[in-house]
C-alpha cells in the first residue's frame, strides 16, 4: 500500500470531524476524529459496544449522526443519502439477496450504476474470477458454504470499486481454518486493488495480523489509534495492554530508590524502572506496569525479579505460557523459551525482566 | 468406537418408530376426511354426470349450463367479482401489510388489532353494518343529502358487493402477508441502497421480491374464499351480482335439484384447485402453511423477465417519488404511508363500531344516530326462546368443534412434524383441503350424505360438519408452533426416564400450547360463526345464531339485529383476549 512512484503522497481518503451519536442519554460515540489516507487498511477494533459499529453504520449512511461532519476525498456527505454516497459495506451476515444468482448479486450495484450490459458483464465476470467463483455463477447464494458466500459478499463489493470499503466483522460467522484463509483472501484484494478499507472486528489476533494501522475503542471513544506493532509494544493505557496480546499487569506507585532512580513499589515488589518507559508514560503517582510473556524469562536475566510457584502450564502448539502465582494472590504469565522443559506445578520459580521492556501506562 | 454402536442404535429405533409410530397419529384425521369430506364431496360430482333414474351417465346439466346465458353469465360473474375482490384486497392490503412490518414489535402488536378484530368478526355482523351504513335512508345517504347533495345508490349493485366483499377479504390479505414480510431481513434493503439502489429501487428489485410469496398465498386465499361467497352478494348485490353460491343455494333449497346444484359445484371445485394449482407450480403450497420451501427460482427467461418488469416498476417509482416530492415537502413523504394505513384500518373498523349505538336505539327502525337510546333491542333478545336457544345451540357445538378438531388436529400435525414418509406431502395437503375446496360444495356434499344417515337437523351433523372446515385452521395453528419444536427436548425427557405418554403429557403438550390455544378458538370461532353448513344441516327449531340471523336478515331488517351483533361481537372479542391471555401465561 505504499503508493506508486510517481504518484502524490496518500491524500485523506476519509475525514471524520466531531462526529458523534446519542440515543436519548445514552451516547453511542463520544465526538470523534478521524483521518484515514488513501488506500490504507484501517481496522476498529474493540468490545461490544464500544462504539465501532455506531461509527462504521454513519460513515456508510445507515445511520444519522447526532453531529460532527464525514467528508470523503474532502466533499461533505455528512447529509448523502446511503445509495448515492459511494461506498461499499460488506455485511456481518453478508446480506446476498436470496432471489438473485451470484452473477445478478454481484452485477447490482453496477446495473444500479447503469452500466452497459457488455461491459456488466465482464467486470462481473472479472470479479468472481478475483475471488476465485468463476463457475458459481448462477448459482443461488444458499447453494454456497459460508466461506463461498463471503467471496460474494466481497466481489459484490469490489466490483464497482467503491470510494471507501466498509467491512462489518465480515468473517465473524466462519470458522477458524476458514477464517484465517478469508484473512489473506481480503489481504490480497487490498493489495491488488489499492482500495481504502476501513474493518470492524472484535478480535485483536485478526486486527493484528491484517491492518496498517488499528483504532481501538472502548466506552464509546477512541483510546488508542497506531500501527498494530505501536499498540502492541506501546499501549497507551492498561485497557489496550490488556486487551490486545495477553498482559501481566503490575499497579502501584512510582517513587525513587536511595540512588534517585525511578521505581514502582506495588504489593508484590519495588521494580527498576527505564526511562523510555517514563518519558513515554506518566511521570508521577499511581502507574500499571506492563510486560509482555514473552519478555519475562524463568530462572533467566533481567534486573528486575519476583518470586512465586508454579500453577499451571499451558501447552499451545506453537509455545508452553507457565501460570505463576505470587505472594500477593495474583499470577503472572510467562511464556517458556524455547528448549526449556516447562518446570514441575508447586515448584518455587523466579520470575525475571529486563527494565527497558516494561511499558508504563497510567 | 462406541459411539458408532450407539449411532446405529440411534438410527434403527428411529427408523422403528417412524415406521409404525407418527403416522398412525394422522389416522383418525385421515379417516374423518375421507367419510365427511372426501366422499360427500366426490358423491356430489358424481350426482353431477349421474341419471339417477335411469342408472346411466349423462351430460345434460352441463350442456344445460353452457345453453342457458342466465347460467353462464353467473359464472362468469362469480370469477370476475372473487377476481376483483382478490385484486383489490391486495392493492389496499398490500400497503398496509408493508406499514405494519416496519413497526417496531410492540407497536405492531396493537395496530394489528385493527386488522385482527374485523379479521374475527362475523360476516353476517359485518354485512349488516355495511347494509345500515350504504342503504338508501342510511349514515352516507343521509350524510350527503344534509350537504344538500344527491345519494347514490350505494346498495344492491356492483358498488355494495365490492365494498362488501373487500372488507370482508382485506383482513385475510393483510394477515396472509404481513408474516412474510416481516420474515424479510431489513438488511437486505439497507444493502442495496449501500450498493448504489434509490429507495424505490431497493423496493421493487428487492423487498418487493421477496415479499411475493405472501402476495401470492394472500390472492390465492381470497379468491378461492370469494368464489364460494353468497352473504355478501345475497344481501349488499341485486340480481345482476348473483353469484355461484347463490345459485346452488336455490337449486338445492327451492328445486331440490341435486344433479344439477352438483354440475354448478363442479366448475367452482374446478375454478378453485386450477387457481391452486397455478401456484403450486409457482410458489409451492407448502409456503401456505409458512413451510417457505420455495422452488428454485428457476426458468431463466420467464424469471429474466420478471426482473426487467421489476426493474421498470422501479424506474416510475423513481420518477414518481421526484416529482411528488415537491409537493409532499420531506415530512408528508415521511408521514404518507402511516397516513394511508390510518385510512384503511378505519375502512376496516369503523363499519362494526356502526352497529353499536343501533343496538341501543329507541326507535323500531334502524334510524343513524338514533333518535334515543335504550335497552329494548337487548330485552327482545333476552326473552327471546328463539334467539336464546340459537346462542346456546351455536356455543355448544361451537365447543364440541373446538374440542374434536384441536384433538385430531394435533395428532396429525405431530404425526406430520416426526414423518419422513413419502405420503407426507399428500397428506398434508388432505388436511388443508377443507380450505381450498368452497365451503358450499363441502356443505352440500354433507347435506346429501347426512339426509341419507338421518343426521340432517341434529347437533351431531352440525359438529361433524363444522369439524370438517375447522380442522385445516386447527392444523395450521399448530404445525406452525411444532415447526419450531425442539425435538432433543423429547429425546432428553426420554433419557430422563419418560415413556412416550408421559414425554408427550408433561414436554411437548405445555411445550406447544400456544399452538393449541390458537388451534381450538380458530375452530370455535369458525363454528360460531359458520353459516353454510348450518343453512342445509340446522333445520326448524334447532337453527345456530348465524342461522336465526340470516333468516332475519333476508326477511326484515330489525334493530334486535343489531343487539345480537354486539353480542356475538363482544363474545368473540372476549375469546380472543382469553386465548391471549393463556398463550402468554403459558410462556
Amino acid at each position: 500500500m505504499s503508493p506508486l512512484p510517481g504518484t502524490a503522497p496518500p491524500a485523506c481518503k476519509l475525514q471524520i470531524d466531531g462526529l458523534t451519536k446519542s440515543y436519548g442519554s445514552v451516547v453511542a460515540l463520544q465526538p470523534t476524529r478521524l483521518e484515514v489516507p488513501a488506500g490504507e487498511f484501517l481496522t476498529l477494533l474493540g468490545p461490544s459496544g464500544s462504539g465501532k459499529t455506531t461509527l462504521l453504520q454513519m460513515i456508510c449512511g445507515l445511520v444519522e449522526p447526532s453531529g460532527g461532519r464525514i467528508l470523503i476525498d474532502g466533499r461533505d456527505e455528512t447529509r448523502t443519502p446511503v445509495h448515492k454516497r459511494d461506498i461499499g459495506l460488506v455485511f456481518q451476515h453478508y446480506a446476498l439477496f436470496p432471489h438473485l444468482t451470484v452473477s445478478e448479486n454481484i452485477g447490482f450495484p453496477l446495473r444500479m450504476r447503469g452500466v452497459a450490459a457488455a461491459d456488466l458483464d465482464r467486470r462481473v465476470r472479472d470479479a468472481l474470477d478475483m475471488v476465485h467463483l468463476g463457475h458459481l455463477g448462477d448459482r443461488f447464494p444458499k447453494e454456497l458454504s459460508g466461506g463461498q458466500q463471503q467471496r460474494v459478499a466481497l466481489a459484490r463489493c469490489f466490483v464497482y470499486q467503491p470510494s471507501v470499503i466498509l467491512m462489518d466483522e465480515p468473517l465473524g460467522a466462519l470458522d477458524k481454518k476458514l477464517r484465517e484463509r478469508m484473512q489473506y483472501e481480503i489481504k490480497r484484494l487490498h493489495r491488488e486493488t489499492g482500495a481504502t478499507i476501513i474493518y470492524v472486528t472484535h478480535d485483536q489476533e485478526e486486527a493484528l495480523a491484517m491492518s496498517d494501522r488499528i483504532c481501538l475503542m472502548n466506552h464509546a471513544r477512541i483510546e488508542q489509534i497506531g500501527t498494530p506493532h505501536d499498540i502492541y509494544a506501546r499501549p497507551k493505557t492498561a485497557f489496550a495492554a490488556d486487551f490486545i496480546g495477553v498482559s501481566n499487569i503490575f499497579r502501584g506507585s512510582i517513587q525513587r530508590d536511595d540512588g534517585g532512580a525511578p521505581i514502582l513499589v506495588t504489593g508484590g515488589g519495588r521494580f527498576r524502572l527505564s526511562a523510555a518507559a517514563l518519558a513515554d508514560g506518566a511521570g508521577q503517582g499511581e502507574a500499571s506496569l506492563i510486560v509482555r510473556p514473552e519478555q519475562l524469562d524463568l530462572d533467566g536475566d533481567g534486573d528486575n525479579e519476583v518470586s512465586g510457584r508454579v500453577v499451571d502450564t499451558v501447552y499451545a502448539g506453537s509455545e508452553t505460557r507457565v501460570l505463576v502465582a505470587l505472594g500477593d494472590q495474583s499470577t503472572v504469565t510467562v511464556r517458556l523459551r524455547r528448549g526449556m522443559a516447562p518446570p514441575p506445578l508447586g515448584d518455587e520459580v523466579a520470575v525475571r525482566w529486563r527494565s527497558e521492556a516494561g511499558v508504563l501506562v497510567s | 468406537m462406541s459411539a458408532a454402536i450407539l449411532h446405529g442404535h440411534a438410527a434403527e429405533t428411529a427408523r422403528r418408530r417412524l415406521r409404525f409410530g407418527p403416522l398412525w397419529l394422522a389416522a383418525p384425521g385421515l379417516a374423518f376426511l375421507a367419510v365427511f369430506f372426501l366422499y360427500p364431496v366426490l358423491r356430489l360430482l358424481g350426482l353431477s354426470v349421474q341419471d339417477l333414474d335411469a342408472g346411466t351417465w349423462t351430460t345434460e346439466h352441463y350442456t344445460r349450463i353452457a345453453d342457458t346465458g342466465v347460467y353462464f353469465r353467473v359464472l362468469l360473474g362469480t370469477f370476475r367479482i372473487a377476481g376483483l375482490t382478490a385484486l383489490f384486497s391486495l392493492l389496499l392490503g398490500y400497503p398496509l401489510a408493508y406499514w405494519l412490518a416496519q413497526l417496531p414489535e410492540r407497536r405492531r402488536g396493537t395496530m394489528v388489532l385493527a386488522v385482527m378484530v374485523p379479521f374475527w368478526t362475523s360476516y353476517l355482523v359485518k354485512t349488516f353494518a355495511w347494509m345500515i351504513i350504504l342503504g338508501r335512508t342510511g349514515v352516507i345517504s343521509r350524510l350527503l343529502s344534509a350537504g344538500g347533495l344527491p345519494a347514490p345508490e350505494m346498495l344492491h349493485n356492483e358498488f355494495g358487493v365490492m365494498v362488501g366483499m373487500v372488507h370482508a377479504m382485506l383482513p385475510l390479505a393483510v394477515l396472509t402477508m404481513l408474516p412474510v414480510m416481516t420474515g424479510i431481513d431489513r438488511r437486505l434493503v439497507q444493502a442495496a441502497e449501500t450498493l448504489g439502489a434509490a429507495p424505490g429501487h431497493a423496493f421493487w428489485l428487492v423487498y418487493f421480491q421477496l415479499s411475493l410469496p405472501g402476495v401470492a398465498a394472500a390472492g390465492l386465499l381470497t379468491f378461492i374464499s370469494s368464489l364460494g361467497f353468497f352473504i355478501v352478494p345475497a344481501l349488499l348485490g341485486g340480481p345482476q351480482q348473483t353469484m355461484l353460491a347463490q345459485l346452488i343455494i336455490t337449486q338445492i333449497q327451492e328445486m331440490l335439484n341435486w344433479a344439477f346444484a352438483g354440475a354448478l359445484a363442479t366448475f367452482m371445485l374446478a375454478a378453485a384447485l386450477v387457481t391452486c394449482w397455478v401456484y403450486d407450480r409457482v410458489f409451492g403450497l407448502s409456503t401456505l402453511s409458512g413451510e417457505g420451501s420455495r422452488r428454485g427460482s428457476g426458468g431463466g427467461r420467464l424469471r429474466r423477465l420478471g426482473l426487467r418488469l421489476l426493474a421498470g416498476m422501479a424506474a416510475a417509482t423513481a420518477l414518481a417519488a421526484r416529482l411528488a416530492a415537491p409537493v409532499l415537502g420531506p415530512r408528508g413523504r415521511e408521514r404518507l404511508p402511516g397516513l394511508y394505513s390510518a385510512l384503511v384500518m378505519v375502512f376496516l373498523v369503523a363499519p362494526a363500531l356502526v352497529v353499536v349505538p343501533i343496538a341501543f336505539t329507541s326507535s323500531p327502525f334502524l334510524d343513524f344516530p338514533p333518535p334515543g337510546y335504550g335497552l329494548k333491542w337487548f330485552a327482545v333478545y333476552f326473552q327471546s326462546d328463539l334467539w336464546l336457544g340459537a346462542t346456546l345451540r351455536s356455543f355448544g357445538v361451537a365447543f364440541a368443534t373446538a374440542v374434536l378438531a384441536t384433538l385430531v388436529a394435533g395428532l396429525a400435525a405431530l404425526a406430520l412434524a416426526r414423518s419422513t414418509s413419502r405420503w407426507r406431502g399428500t397428506i398434508f395437503a388432505l388436511f388443508l383441503a377443507p380450505m381450498i375446496v368452497p365451503r358450499i360444495v363441502i356443505a352440500v356434499g354433507l347435506f346429501y350424505l347426512f339426509a341419507q344417515i338421518g343426521l340432517v337437523a341434529t347437533d351431531l351433523g352440525l359438529v361433524i360438519g363444522h369439524t370438517v372446515l375447522a380442522l385445516p385452521f386447527a392444523f395450521v395453528a399448530i404445525a406452525a408452533v411444532v415447526k419450531g419444536h425442539d425435538w432433543r427436548l423429547d429425546q432428553a425427557a426420554a433419557t430422563l426416564g419418560a415413556n412416550r405418554l408421559q414425554t408427550l403429557l408433561r414436554v411437548t403438550v405445555p411445550l406447544i400450547r400456544g399452538g393449541l390455544v390458537a388451534a381450538f378458538l380458530f375452530a370455535f370461532i369458525t363454528s360460531f360463526d359458520e353459516l353454510t353448513v348450518a343453512i342445509f344441516v340446522s333445520g326448524g327449531v334447532k337453527t345456530t345464531l348465524p342461522k336465526q340471523m340470516w333468516d332475519d336478515m333476508i326477511l326484515q331488517l330489525n334493530p334486535t339485529l343489531a343487539a345480537v351483533s354486539v353480542v356475538v361481537f363482544l363474545i368473540v372479542m372476549a375469546l380472543l383476549v382469553i386465548a391471549e391471555r393463556l398463550r402468554r401465561s403459558g410462556r
